[in-house]
């Protein structure tokens, strides 16, 4: 599984970086900072798809590849 | 809801209270950015708080927003034990974010009395002629504020705007003054609404108040659910252009309501709507608005409210609403409890942690 992660979407509601610090990241305006590029390791596959059901602007998806 | 949130071409933020009168300042500045403020002018405003408010900004505040808490709730329950009714807005929600915000600012903490009556006037009964003593009002206040941190410069919110620059200026006084303003406005009643309720609702559901002290993980979940289902802001826009929305047409300078709190009860987009899920996994709720107004205090709300029900059910695990008496709501768009009398069914005493 792989995150994609709309930057022009996001407004920094930040529930990513609260669910899944794990993940996500934030820069000093409280944008979301995605931390993993490639496949996310999947221990961490439920705290991705936390972070996208929580995203309210839609803007995290998780990609299968 | 969503549609209108997103479309900043066609509904202006110019007006975000509904009033009986347009206001005075045009957009796209308004009269206390960013709150008021269009686009592209909002986006100036906003990012030059969006550091001051971010979530790692914020987290330092959590132990003096603690011991606030615990000071509160110490005090409540010095005068009252079980069986006794005290009142929770009285007592204990309206004065979290009032302290908060007064220790950001700088500001001695019996100020927020003062703060909450500039408040209630605009909140509550916008339009109305406002007091008659200019030294009474919040302009005349925040002036003073200013003068002093000039005088005598403080690493606090309000020297944080002083050292701000915009253009290469330093922001105006009434720039300045309309933030802090809007800070006032924005951060007391909502976040206050929002704690009670929080508790309005733990003392009707005993299987909530259970949960939330057996399995502390939970937490962070039953404050989003509290958000989603009693979201306590409801925002206006003023139409800038004609337009059709959901086969309505609205008219260049109608007024239109966001009712967040209706969307976060939609059955779409929401399983089980109506009802509290205290640890919802899936809750992409509105609460804190959508698109580019997206509430710039949330993470500093978030962190009161979590800290504020932390508190309360430590100390107060059991109580209950009082049959016969009454629990008065705020009037407007910002909806809470600003009468909450409860029986106290169990207490703890302090843990005797130093605050
Ligand atoms: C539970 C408490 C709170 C709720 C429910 C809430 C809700 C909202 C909502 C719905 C908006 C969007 C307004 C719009 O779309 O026109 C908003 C904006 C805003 N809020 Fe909050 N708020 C809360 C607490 C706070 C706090 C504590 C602060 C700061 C001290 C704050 C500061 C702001 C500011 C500055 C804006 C304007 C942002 C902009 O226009 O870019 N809020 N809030
Ligand atoms: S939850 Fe969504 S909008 Fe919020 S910071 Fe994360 S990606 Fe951005």
């Amino acid at each position: 599984m792989r995150i994609a992660y709309d930057r022009a979407a996001c407004q920094g509601h930040n529930r990513c970086y609260l669910l899944a610090p794990e993940l996500f990241d934030v820069d000093d305006e409280g944008y979301a900072i995605l931390l993993v590029t490639g496949e996310v390791p999947p221990e961490l596959d439920d705290k991705a798809q936390l972070a996208v059901d929580n995203c309210p602007e839609y803007a995290i998806e998780l990609r299968e590849v | 809801m969503a549609r209108i949130a997103h479309d900043t071409t066609h509904f202006s933020s110019n007006g975000v209270i509904v009033s009986d009168f347009k206001p005075g300042i045009p957009p796209p500045v308004g009269f206390a950015p960013p709150i008021t403020s269009d686009p592209p002018f909002h986006e100036v405003a906003r990012r030059l708080l969006l550091p001051a408010f971010s979530p790692k900004a914020i987290r330092p505040l959590e132990g003096s927003t603690r011991a606030l808490c615990r000071g509160l709730l110490d005090g409540m329950l010095a005068e009252a034990g079980r069986g006794d009714i005290v009142d929770a807005a009285t007592a204990y929600s309206q004065h979290i974010p009032v302290g908060v915000i007064a220790h950001m600012l700088g500001v001695p903490p019996e100020d927020g009395d003062r703060f909450r009556t500039f408040i209630h006037r605009i909140l509550e009964k916008p339009g109305q002629i406002g007091p008659t003593d200019t030294e009474d009002t919040m302009v005349f206040y925040l002036d003073k504020v200013i003068e002093d941190h000039r005088r005598e410069p403080r690493d606090d919110l309000i020297g944080y705007l002083l050292g701000l620059e915009l253009d290469g200026e330093p922001l105006s006084d009434s720039h300045i003054i309309g933030t802090v303003a809007l800070l006032l406005i924005a951060g007391i009643d909502t976040t206050w609404s929002a704690i009670g309720a929080s508790i309005w609702h733990l003392a009707q559901n005993p299987e909530h108040r259970q949960r939330l002290v057996d399995d502390p993980d939970v937490m962070p979940f039953a404050v989003e659910e509290m958000l989603r289902a009693y979201a306590p802001v409801t925002m206006a826009r003023i139409v800038a252009e004609d337009v059709e929305i959901g086969g309505e047409q609205l008219a260049k300078d109608d007024w239109v309501l966001l009712p967040f709190p209706a969307a976060n009860r939609d059955p779409e987009f929401f399983d089980r709507a109506d009802e509290v899920v205290i640890d919802r996994e899936r809750n992409r709720h509105s609460a804190f608005g959508l698109g580019i107004h997206r509430c710039l205090g949330s993470n500093l709300a978030r962190m009161e409210l979590r800290v504020a029900l932390e508190e309360w059910v430590r100390r107060v695990p059991d109580f209950e609403l009082v049959p016969d008496t009454t629990v008065r709501w705020s009037t407007g768009q910002v909806r809470g409890p600003r009468e909450l009398p409860l029986r106290l069914l169990r207490t703890v005493a302090p843990t005797g942690v130093a605050t």
